[in-house]
């Protein structure tokens, strides 16, 4: 482990005389640099991309074609530019999400059970009231994948503020509950009975169908996406509820004396997180696969997680990240066609998570010449 | 057999990875640096130990790989927290990503295929002949027995030798025993290596006992409930056994449910463990409202040496 | 004349820009009990912790019994004999008496019931002979302070100290607590061991010591003979001029009872009684102080005067109308504030600035925010005029509070409580850190406060300032207010014995 903390310093040069004085090189923690430089989220990603080129290598590939193939799966062709923006909404909607309750350190990892609960909230509403305008089968749809995800984040936030369970655990057990209620219904009583015996939800008809810009499949939902990414900066940059979230992130203990409730912050910022993420499920099956089917998500409430903290909760960042991220999803799936698995794109978000929270920490350090 | 003998089976089967996975945790914990990547952690193990094996048949060789790479994973997680001093939750979550992207891309090969043989049983002549614990014994596996032997040593080595009178101090105020000339580094590192392989060996026994080939995420957040598990247990390793068992049980029972004819659907009865981990966690909570906890104080803190020198 | 066993020649340390041990000399002898008197922040702590391995010095030398020494970390300082009883103790709540004690120990990997045994009655044995008693086989958290310093002293003779440093051992005692501490001090001087203790308190040193060393903002300014010296010119050495140890006259300004609480019973975290019937009253324009040892309840009472924390029964009226529920807003809206204990921890948030840490509770006030949106600008120019007024120096009004100075956090702190007009302030050690010149400023300003009509409830571990300001002082112990006494007839001693829980002169205890 080549970098120390400054108390297990290396020395260099042995003491230099009787009088106790020694001269060394030694690396010194300073805890106050608490901002990291803007370029640690560009070298993360460029030290990922290395580290998944040597496993890339070792599996007789040249790394170089897959980044190329990849790269160009992403934003080389202008249909794989708008699969790519495709794949930026829900990362943006989650990302969104996870970033205000990240903001005071509420760890939700469950937008993938929250949006999943919304695509099938939403389409409850095509199975429940087949017959409504367009208006109205959007609005309900809207409003309950909305409900939805919120009921699922409520349920992670109440075990969290009245029963002192870790946010992190519960979040992840609901992800699995809610692919299994999945399961249950694409299986069971939702399945198309003209499905071929397929699991799945009948398609949705047209009124029940996001409007699309023009013939490509990019949907409205992006629209939603840019929205909530200009409220959420006003609201965190000019409200009381925004200066209200800062002093919680900043020190709880300071906000409570403050008079700030922070469990009734909690569960507000987890109705929104899962409000945002319901969103997005709702998006993904009204404005792209058009009924709901088992794996709606390739695993966009996780990969959200990392769109939110490699933007570092910044709402511009969040829209630049989300893209990124929906490139890398559609360049996996583009080498595919060479014969490497899609998990390449999942391993290389591991990796970028990793070499982001090492890079967040490293400036802290600094080498200093000591007497 | 009967249901009861064929249940307790079935839950030491399924619980052994838990056991072997919490107890992981617990030693990661103690020292107190928060391990939630044994998702991933257990993934790797998996995918290590099905790979080594098909390719060279060696059982031994494989559970050996096993071990190696997800201590090494340990190592950049005691890197990150220990010497990084980065948030630990994220650098689990990392390692769970990591961990399940990695396993995926580098198990697709051998995706499916089964394993060229299974654990080796330890027969016990002695208990053939009692009524359910002979059925019971002679069932269990060698790493069965390994991780029934390492809840009773790491019981002793936390609780009645140096080694664990230190790890306590570390995990519950690491000043005071830096002070005291502990090396606080040194041992975090240590027992984060070590439970990272532990959690490892518990992604091995999935597939070895449990699971009979590779599939992309196998460990269906079993490495997550190890996470819950290590709070039920206070960890403790102890009640870590009975712990993991219980939620074997509850893992298996859905199964055999469904086996005897239930109405209802198997969906519902796979969420009985995910669903339980949430309220057993509620009800500790609740009931332990005005008590300490029993975690170790430092958890998830990283522990700065005054450093004005 | 014997060789002195610790001496210290030129020792220099800097933090930043702050010099805390300027070219220090000091040495002391064995089988003497030598005092370092100096002020808060006058360096005692820092030239201590250079001798016992925590801080590396600048610059000096350090010889232990006449040999050069190089002492770099705790387990050098350990290895030499030196040993520290530092001021928060350095013990592991979970672990037992017995097991912090033997926690540097490295040999015998197995430690079977036998061993335990062994060393409970090896533990038992070396605390009777110094008259140290403790349960060895509790764990640290259901010992009391006094029992927890014991541990800690017992530990450096276990391990084998025959330089033994108390930084200010007697804080954290009751008077009664800290004769029996000079009594073991006394057994360890004739052990021959090198006893060290700091203190700014010059009643202990006097009665206590055999040598003293004087220092004041990082220098060594004298050493003497305690027998050739009088308090007076300790005083005067302590704070560089001469002063007067009478109080500070005043006129009377006490008003209608602004706060008054009868009966009141709170529960403490983990449901233990933390405050049992305790009432009390404090009026406008009175400064009334609470003196106690810790853990007697205070950290409890202000959290409920400030609606922290919830009350079981009794009853709390504030400017002439009762409180019915616990509620911070409630407090700060009908005119509570506070200056909580722990200023970084609790009172101020460190990564924001100036403007997000004055707006903490005038923020939802329409002065400072309309249909829930700040107003930024002019928030921005009210907290310039308040840094102004109030003299906090910092370098911008967005740096982040935590780079500030102890002195012009606490000014911040106080700007922000002071300006929205508190009737009442619950101070909570608020000269706590800081250096002489920062807490007469605090001193002014609860003054101020009482001039303009407020009360105030000072809650204070340092009797010298309650003495000081207080109009009246209760004495708070067990969770109830044991006695009380105004400032003209107020009394050191008789508070010091209630604060030990010993009603009055008699010895009546409670």
């Amino acid at each position: 482990m080549s970098p120390k903390p400054g108390n297990e310093s290396a020395t260099l040069t042995p003491m230099a005389g009787r009088s106790g004085r020694w001269y060394s090189i030694r690396l010194e923690y300073d805890s106050s640099r608490t901002r990291s430089p803007w370029w640690t989220p560009i070298l993360s990603v460029v030290l990922a991309l290395l580290l998944c080129a040597v496993f890339i290598a070792a599996n007789g590939m040249s790394p170089l074609v897959v980044y190329e193939k990849m790269f160009r799966g992403a934003f080389g062709t202008s249909y794989g530019f708008t699969e790519t923006m495709v794949k930026a909404i829900p990362l943006l909607l989650c990302g969104l999400g996870i970033a205000v309750a990240y903001r005071i350190s509420v760890w939700n990892i469950g937008a993938e059970g929250q949006l999943t609960v919304g695509a099938m909230a939403a389409t409850a509403v095509t199975i429940y009231f087949p017959d409504l305008s367009s208006f109205w089968s959007i609005t309900l749809m809207l409003v309950f994948g909305t409900a939805a995800g919120a009921l699922w984040g409520l349920m992670t936030a109440v075990p969290r503020t009245h029963f002192g369970v870790n946010e992190l655990i519960t979040s992840l057990m609901l992800n699995y509950v809610a692919l299994l209620a999945l399961d249950y219904v694409v299986f069971g009583p939702w399945k198309d009975p003209k499905g071929f015996n397929f699991p799945g939800s009948p398609m949705f008809t047209a009124a029940q169908s996001l409007p699309v810009l023009g013939s490509t499949r990019l949907h409205i939902g992006l629209v939603f996406g840019l929205v909530a990414v200009l409220i959420y900066y006003l609201m965190i940059r000019f409200t009381r509820w925004g200066y209200e979230l800062r002093l919680i992130g900043a020190n709880p203990t300071a906000a409570r004396y403050a008079g700030i409730h922070i469990k009734k912050h909690i569960i507000i910022v987890m109705l929104i997180s899962g409000g945002l993420a319901g969103i997005a499920g709702m998006a993904e099956v009204s404005g792209v696969t058009h009924k709901l089917m088992q794996g709606i998500s390739p695993g966009y409430g996780y990969t959200a997680i990392i769109v939110a903290w490699l933007a570092k909760l910044n709402p511009l960042g969040l829209i630049v990240t989300s893209i990124l991220f929906g490139g890398l999803i559609v360049g996996g799936y583009s080498v595919q066609t060479i014969g490497l698995p899609s998990s390449i794109s999942e391993m290389l978000q591991g990796a970028i998570l990793f070499f982001l929270i090492a890079g967040d920490m490293i400036h802290r350090f600094r080498i200093r010449r000591s007497a | 057999m009967d249901f009861t003998t064929q249940l307790l089976i079935a839950a030491i089967s399924a619980g052994t990875p838990l056991l072997l996975a919490t107890l992981g945790g617990i030693l990661t914990e103690r020292a107190g640096i928060i391990q939630l990547g044994a998702e991933g952690l257990m993934l790797m193990g998996a995918v290590t130990t099905c790979i080594v094996y098909i390719r060279s048949g060696n059982l031994i060789l494989a559970l050996l790989a096993a071990v190696a790479i997800t201590a090494v994973l340990g190592m950049v997680h005691a890197f990150l927290t220990v010497t990084l001093r980065a948030n630990q939750t994220m650098s689990g979550l990392a390692m769970t990503l990591f961990g399940s992207g990695l396993s995926a891309y580098v198990g697709k090969s051998i995706s499916g295929i089964p394993l060229p043989g299974s654990l080796p049983k330890l027969d016990l002549e002695i208990l053939k002949p009692v009524p359910v614990l002979g059925e019971l014994f002679g069932r269990l596996d060698m790493l069965t027995w390994f991780s029934l032997l390492l809840v009773l040593v790491l019981h002793l080595l936390i609780h009645h030798t140096s080694w664990g009178l230190h790890l306590r101090a570390v995990g519950d105020n690491p000043a005071t025993a830096d002070v005291m000339g502990i090396r606080v580094q040194l041992i975090r590192y240590c027992y984060v290596t070590a439970g990272a392989a532990l959690i490892g060996l518990a992604g091995a026994d999935m597939v070895l006992a449990y699971a009979p080939t590779w599939n992309e995420g196998l460990t269906a957040g079993r490495g997550w409930i190890a996470v819950g598990l290590v709070i039920f247990a206070r960890w403790n390793p102890l009640r870590a056994l009975f712990c993991a068992y219980f939620f074997g049980a509850l893992d298996s029972l859905g199964f055999r449910i469904q086996l005897l004819g239930s109405a209802v659907p198997s969906y519902f009865l796979k969420m009985i463990p995910y669903v339980v981990t949430i309220l057993v966690l509620m009800y500790l909570g609740y009931r332990n409202r005005n008590k300490p906890s029993g975690t170790p104080e430092s958890l998830g803190t990283p522990y700065i040496r005054e450093q004005r020198f | 004349m014997q060789d002195p066993s610790v001496e210290m020649r030129g020792i220099v340390k800097t933090f930043g820009a702050v010099t805390a041990s300027d070219q220090v000399d000091f040495s002391a002898n064995a089988g003497e009990i030598h005092a370092l008197l100096g002020e808060n922040g006058a360096g005692k702590s820092t030239v201590m912790s250079m001798l016992s391995g925590v801080y590396r010095a600048d610059a000096g030398e350090i010889l232990i019994h006449g040999k050069p020494a190089r002492i770099r970390s705790p387990k050098d300082a350990a290895l030499l004999g030196v040993g520290m009883v530092f001021q928060n103790f350095r013990l592991v709540q979970s672990l037992t008496a017995a097991e912090n004690i033997v926690l540097g120990e490295k040999s015998s990997f197995w430690r079977g019931s036998r061993w335990i045994k062994r060393k409970h009655e090896e533990i038992e044995a070396l605390g009777e002979r110094f008259g140290l008693k403790f349960p060895v086989d509790r764990p640290i958290w259901q010992l009391s302070v006094g029992e927890q310093q014991r541990v800690e002293i017992v530990k450096t003779l276990y391990r084998g100290a025959d330089i033994i440093i108390l930084d200010e051992p007697t804080s954290v005692l009751t008077p009664g607590e800290a004769e029996q501490l000079f009594e073991t001090l006394q057994v360890m001087k004739q052990a021959g061991k090198t006893v060290i203790m700091t203190t700014h308190k010059m009643k202990e040193v006097m009665a206590s010591s055999d040598r003293i060393s004087v220092m004041r903002k990082g220098k060594m300014i004298a050493s003497l003979m305690t027998g050739e010296t009088d308090e007076l010119e300790l005083a005067r050495l302590m704070v560089g001029r001469e002063v007067t140890i009478s109080r500070q006259e005043r006129a009377a300004t006490a008003g209608e009872p602004l706060l008054i609480v009868r009966d009141l019973e709170v529960a403490a975290d983990h449901g233990r009684k933390a405050l049992d019937a305790l009432s009390l009253t404090v009026h406008e324009g009175e400064i009334v102080g609470v003196a106690g040892v810790a853990g007697n309840g205070q950290k409890e009472l202000a959290e409920v005067l400030t609606g922290l924390r919830a009350w079981r029964t009794g009853e709390i009226r504030f400017d002439g109308s009762p409180v019915k529920t616990a509620s911070v807003r409630g407090a700060i809206d009908s005119g509570i504030s506070h200056v909580p204990e722990n200023r970084m921890k609790s009172g101020l948030a460190g990564r924001l600035g100036s403007v997000d840490n004055l707006l903490f509770k005038s923020y939802r006030s329409g002065e400072h925010s309309r249909f829930g949106f700040l107003k930024a600008a002019r928030n921005r120019s009210w907290s310039q005029e308040l840094v102004r007024r109030f003299n906090v120096k910092t370098p911008e009004l967005d740096t982040p509070v935590q780079q500030l100075s102890g002195g012009n956090q606490q000014k911040l702190l106080f700007a922000r409580e002071v300006s929205h007009r508190p009737k009442l302030m619950v101070a909570v050690h608020p000269t706590q850190g800081l250096d002489v010149g920062a807490a007469a400023g605090v001193h002014e300003l609860l003054m101020e406060l009482r001039s303009s009509g407020s009360g105030v409830l000072l809650i204070s571990e340092d009797l010298d300032e309650l003495l000081q300001l207080s109009d009246r002082i209760l004495v708070i112990y067990g969770g109830s207010i044991i006695g009380e006494s105004d400032h003209e007839q107020a009394d050191r001693e008789q508070i010091g014995l209630m604060m030990a829980g010993i009603r009055s002169r008699e010895g009546s205890a409670v």
